[in-house]
């Protein structure tokens, strides 16, 4: 399968290690009192990835698992319970990080352990790109203050003419010519796509090597969905940057992204190529969800959809005990009669992601080698507090 | 004669900035048991032709021509009162788009719906519970779901509650309105495959509206697709699909990415859909079609039938 976007990858430059957001519920006088456990929404709940330099990575999963979340803790907008996210910035913000007093290794610094104040000349590298192209927009700005704005908070550009031609330059990578025309428009005046194009030229415009993308295209009419793709895929060889793509769509997915990790629950089940995973998906809970997925056929309308999973998305505050999946999971229900094991596994021991083939990543008890990891009780399982 | 015939329907939005033509000359027939797909993009208008069907088409837009014929008696003729004692969830309802904000969160799920059963019929309430619990069963909930309220349900429970009260009075065309947008893909199949059943079972007509081309073809025999306020296409599924005539259509489907296959470059539609106070003169897909050519712009493409039952308004087609 060829794929004319594809790009040779750079070095890494992300690395998420366990990175758990857990939002606490608000407890009342008579819980205090009866001292009852603090409960927390675990919405992200020990994810692990990395990210190489150009490369899209993708987030996929139903609503509640977690994919936004994620970005979110990236950039610092939600508070992160426990986890470490190494970042391996430019070397000119490296530069403005030392002289703050912050360590770096190897040219990564971890973003969690900043203090606010050192964290700000990251989020100019750190940029985010939202679903909501109407919301996202400040309808009283005109478009080149719209842009404007990220320049003068991280004090890019020293006059006007000069940011008003780096903000020329931005809007002529999203494609929105001639420039002259947008420039003085206000939101309202534009079109849903005009207006995602002015949201992704806003991440842009300060050179940032790390964008995160949540549901970009998923507002927009099917039309013009492909060409905001295209502009995203044209950036990454424009500037260097890498994508952290947020989508529920897996078409969509597996046009556009290197490698997708699949999340159910809070945690990554699967991880690897997009393609292959899409093709050959792996865990349960990929396959019931490809499986769901109605493509355009007519000769489907003759047949009812298998659905190879069972129930409801459990409340993210009492997550299941072992693998999380288990309680829908048809594999287990299937074989647990006769392969005995997977009864003292599935729902007992979470099972961790580990590679079952070259680059495929998956964690589930259907692999052999993932059992033998398990019951050789090395220390990757993560048991539940 | 069919099921149902809409013949040359304009429906009108009269705002204080103009005239906004929502659905302007759309003509259609649908036959007992069938399923038709209307398909489009926002604001083509196909939201505002289900709201026609059902003659409830909110303010400032009113009906301002064609005929809607059930069975060959003319709704958009008749009074208020008698739509609502002779038509309206009897002969034809509607799965309302986003169940979360159909439903009322003040009441139970029980006592919505034997509401339309209290209404319409003579049943008691004892009966019209009876029948709301068979409904609930049809839908696959348990009839438990009668005693609570609509915030203690999930999403696809919400939906199926919302499908349950369009079937209550045994409609004969049903019309869904984006029946699965708010939801999750897996209960989106849940929701579709329970639609192909009870189409199945109950043998009902069903008018199912999408933007999303992969949800029209689980359901639609036959697919009709719009555009500005028009139907630019209409034939059986397959031949939609397989062989689309319009430039629109054949966009529309190179435009979304696919789960199988090669993966090809997506094409996309350059510019925005006319402002529909002010559509161009002549073809309405003229200023963004990649095939244009000297009527276009001039003068409207009639419908023709171009081939059996396949029919397309394109001047590429069309003798003049």
């Amino acid at each position: 399968m060829s794929h004319a976007y594809r790009v040779e990858l750079g070095e890494e430059i992300l690395r998420v290690q366990d990175l758990k957001v857990w939002f606490p519920i608000k407890r009342d006088i008579s819980d205090i009192l009866l001292r009852k456990p603090q409960l927390y929404v675990h919405a992200v709940d020990g994810v692990s990835f990395n990210i190489r330099k150009r490369e899209i990575f993708c987030l996929v999963g139903e609503s509640g698992c977690g994919k936004t979340t994620t970005g979110k803790a990236l950039l610092r907008l939600v508070p992160v319970h426990s986890g470490k996210a190494f970042f391996k910035p430019r070397k000119e913000t490296l530069e403005i990080l030392d002289a703050m007093g912050v360590k770096s290794e190897n040219g990564f610094v971890e973003l969690f352990g900043l203090k606010d104040s050192q964290f700000r000349p990251l989020r100019r590298e750190i940029q985010m790109i939202y679903q909501d192209p109407y919301g996202s927009l400040n309808p009283r700005f005109r478009i080149k203050d719209v842009l404007e704005e990220v320049l003068l908070v991280h004090k890019i550009g020293s006059t006007k003419e000069e940011r008003l031609e780096i903000i020329a330059k931005a809007l002529e990578m999203v494609k929105l010519t001639p420039v002259e025309e947008f420039i003085d428009r206000y939101p309202h005046q534009l079109s849903g796509g005009q207006r995602q194009r002015v949201a992704i030229a806003r991440a842009i415009i300060g050179n940032p090597s790390l964008i995160i993308a949540d549901e970009p295209v998923s507002m927009l009419d099917v039309s013009i969905r492909a060409e905001i793709l295209e502009v995203l895929l044209n950036l990454r060889t424009l500037l260097d940057v890498s994508f952290i793509f947020i989508t529920h769509d897996l078409a969509v997915a597996r046009y556009i992204c290197d490698r997708i990790a699949v999340m159910y629950l809070g945690k990554i089940v699967e991880l690897g190529d997009a393609r292959e995973v899409i093709a050959d998906p792996l865990h349960p809970y990929t396959e019931a969800l490809i499986a769901a997925i109605p493509d355009p056929d007519p000769a489907n309308r003759l047949k009812f959809r298998d659905l190879k999973i069972k129930g409801e998305v459990p409340n993210a505050v009492f997550i299941p005990p072992g693998c999380r999946f288990h309680p829908r999971c048809i594999y287990y229900e299937q074989h647990k009669e006769t392969d005995k094991e997977l009864e003292q596994l599935c729902p007992v021991v979470e099972p961790p992601l580990s590679e079952v083939k070259p680059e495929r990543y998956v964690s589930c008890y259907r692999y052999p080698s993932i059992r033998e990891i398990v019951k050789s009780g090395l220390p990757t399982v993560n048991k539940k507090e | 004669m069919a099921l149902l015939e809409v013949e040359n329907l304009r429906t009108y939005f009269y705002t204080l900035r103009g005239v906004v033509k929502a659905v302007d000359g759309v003509s259609f027939e649908l036959e007992k048991g069938e399923t038709l797909g209307i398909v489009g993009e926002s604001g083509c208008g196909k939201s505002t032709l289900a709201w026609s069907l059902l003659r409830l088409v909110p303010p400032p837009g009113r009906i301002v021509g064609g005929q809607i014929r059930i069975d060959g008696k003319d709704i958009v003729g008749m009074s208020e009162s008698e739509v609502r004692r002779e038509i309206r969830w009897k002969r034809i309802s509607m799965i309302f788009q986003g169940a979360m904000n159909a439903l009322n969160p003040v009441y139970t799920v029980g006592d919505q719906i034997i509401e339309p059963l209290l209404l319409h019929t003579n049943m008691t309430k004892q009966e019209a519970l009876e029948r709301a619990r068979e409904l609930i069963e049809a839908v696959g909930l348990a009839p438990s779901i009668l005693e609570r309220y609509p915030h203690e349900l999930s999403g696809g429970q919400k939906q199926r509650v919302v499908i349950a009260m369009a079937l209550a009075l045994k409609p004969d065309i049903v019309i869904a309105d984006e029946p699965t947008t708010a939801l999750d893909v897996v209960v989106q199949a849940q929701i579709l495959n329970l639609m192909k059943k009870l189409h199945q079972e109950e043998k009902m007509s069903i008018i199912l509206i999408t933007h999303d081309l992969g949800v029209v073809t689980e359901l639609s025999e036959k697919i009709a697709v719009m555009y500005a306020g028009k139907i630019v296409e209409f034939g059986r599924a397959e031949d939609i699909f397989e062989n689309p005539l319009h430039p629109y259509t054949k966009a529309l489907i190179r435009a979304v990415p696919r789960l199988k296959g090669d993966i090809h470059k997506l094409e996309y539609i350059p510019g925005t859909p006319p402002d529909l106070r002010s559509p161009p003169p002549g073809c309405r897909f003229a200023p963004r079609c990649p095939r244009r050519f000297e009527p276009c712009d001039k003068e409207e493409p009639p419908i023709i039938e171009y081939s059996k039952g396949h029919y397309v308004a394109c001047w590429l087609y069309t003798k003049r």
